[in-house]
């Protein structure tokens, strides 16, 4: 894969650095709204390389994150039936509910299994045609029309025991909730990647057509990051406000309209709830009438009400990068990733898990 | 979470595909990238491919930014 290479170039890094430098004048707060940029920003290096006046702030990019407990804890109820066998991407093992976690229902004894793809979801739903096969279903663009191909095929090979507790998130509106809290004041976005390889360009226009704010599509590698990075800082020197594309490679400009097809035949937008954050319209899928026998919640009547998140956590507003995981007070002490009280801390691209893989303290 | 590695495809069956990534051989969904073809990069996220992946335009465009960062800031 000789592209890939290229892109993990030290020298073209290395350039691309001086560039930025060459042209940054201005004050500038960048936010990344994907953990896996989050992830790679630290592994690299990237944000104390850059001059001091670009300050690269971290978003409510990683679905495990911005899962509210009362999904966790539908999970967990759901898990504690004996006809039930619960499936979970891993990151979700130790995110802690209300009261408990998937990884101490697993140790009491439920039958919850770790899948890679919702594919082997259905594939135990086959395979167990006495059992309930529930999947518990987070993600993004990215990942949300995987689960819809998981729905289809179950219902193309007619099972009747396989069903998802739905906690998916729509990424643009989220954006726009941030762009709305005066407290924040983004200069531009670093926008996902993989998110926009599915949903395209148009669902950012807002960002800078409302807001003036300027927008990168932008990929993984180094040399993609700093890229983005360099056509950011290059639309706010100048004054402009675009969306742009870095990741051209993997984004063309109208994403994959055949997997958010597929995506929209089962799901329509509903609003929900972020962690910490609260409600945002239109952020939300909830399965359409013609689906919502896939609906695990609704099949078994669970009913969440007394779901509370930790007092002291400060993920909610770590997730819209009004704090750093430094300003929280249980970061390091209390919650760590061993024992992780909130979900930044839990998911490996969670922001707090990043600052203390790469070795941020306090001083 | 939205993490996604290219790939390619060596095989298609159906709707589902065997790709190579670093020499080792996955079977993913192609329910949502029903037109790749063999020999073609695809993105892999959780288990599906996600979308193909332009190899000479990683290139060429690569070689574009060059130049024109290059004479911005020359």
């Amino acid at each position: 894969m000789k592209f890939l290479s290229a892109y993990r170039d030290a020298a073209l890094a290395r350039s691309i650095l001086d560039a930025i430098r060459k042209i940054s004048k201005k004050e500038s707060k960048l936010m990344e709204v994907c953990g896996t940029h989050t992830v790679a920003i630290f592994r690299h290096g990237i944000r104390d390389l850059l001059p001091q006046n670009i300050t690269l702030i971290s978003g409510p990019g990683c679905p495990v994150c911005v899962t509210p407990n009362r999904h966790v804890d539908e999970a967990i109820e759901l898990c504690r039936r004996p006809d039930v066998i619960l499936t979970t991407y891993g990151d979700m093992m130790k995110v802690p509910g209300s009261e408990s976690s998937l990884a101490a229902e697993k140790a009491a004894g439920a039958d919850i299994r770790i899948v890679y793809s919702t594919m082997e979801a259905v594939d135990l739903a086959r395979e167990n045609p006495d059992r309930e096969v529930v999947f518990f279903a987070i993600g993004f663009e990215t990942t949300s029309p995987t689960i819809a191909a998981a729905i289809l095929r179950a219902e193309r090979e007619g099972l009747d025991n396989f069903t998802v507790v739905g906690a998916q998130k729509l990424v643009p509106e989220a954006i726009r909730a941030l762009l709305s809290d005066d407290r924040i004041g983004i200069d531009g976005f670093i926008c996902p990647g993989h998110v926009s390889a599915l949903i395209g360009v148009k669902p950012y226009e807002f960002i800078a057509g409302e807001f003036g704010i300027p927008a990168v599509i932008t990929g993984f590698e180094p040399v993609d990051i700093l890229q983005g990075i360099y056509m950011l800082v290059r639309q706010i020197e100048k004054g402009e406000a675009r969306v742009e594309i870095q990741y051209n490679r993997s984004v063309p400009s109208e994403g994959n309209p055949h997997a958010m097809d597929l995506l929209f035949k089962v799901f329509e937008v509903t609003d929900a709830l972020w962690r910490g954050i609260g409600c945002i319209p239109g952020t939300g899928l909830k399965l359409r009438p013609e689906y919502r026998k896939y609906d695990a919640v609704k099949k078994f009547g669970i009913e969440i009400t007394d779901d509370r998140e930790h007092p002291g956590c400060k993920c909610g507003d770590i997730l819209r990068g009004l704090k750093t995981p430094l300003e929280c007070g249980l970061y390091g002490t209390a919650c760590l990733p061993e024992r992780p009280v909130g979900p930044c801390m839990v998911s490996v691209e969670g922001t707090c898990a990043a600052y203390y893989k790469y070795g941020k303290r306090r001083e | 979470m939205c993490l996604a590695v290219p790939a390619r495809i060596t095989e298609i069956r159906g709707n589902v595909a065997e790709v190579e990534v670093a020499g080792v051989i996955k079977t993913v969904g192609l329910d949502l990238v029903p037109e790749a073809k063999v020999g073609e990069y695809v993105l892999v996220h959780a288990g599906f491919a996600i979308q193909t992946v332009d190899e000479e335009e990683a290139l060429k465009t690569l070689e574009l930014f060059k130049e024109i960062m290059a004479h911005e800031v020359s």
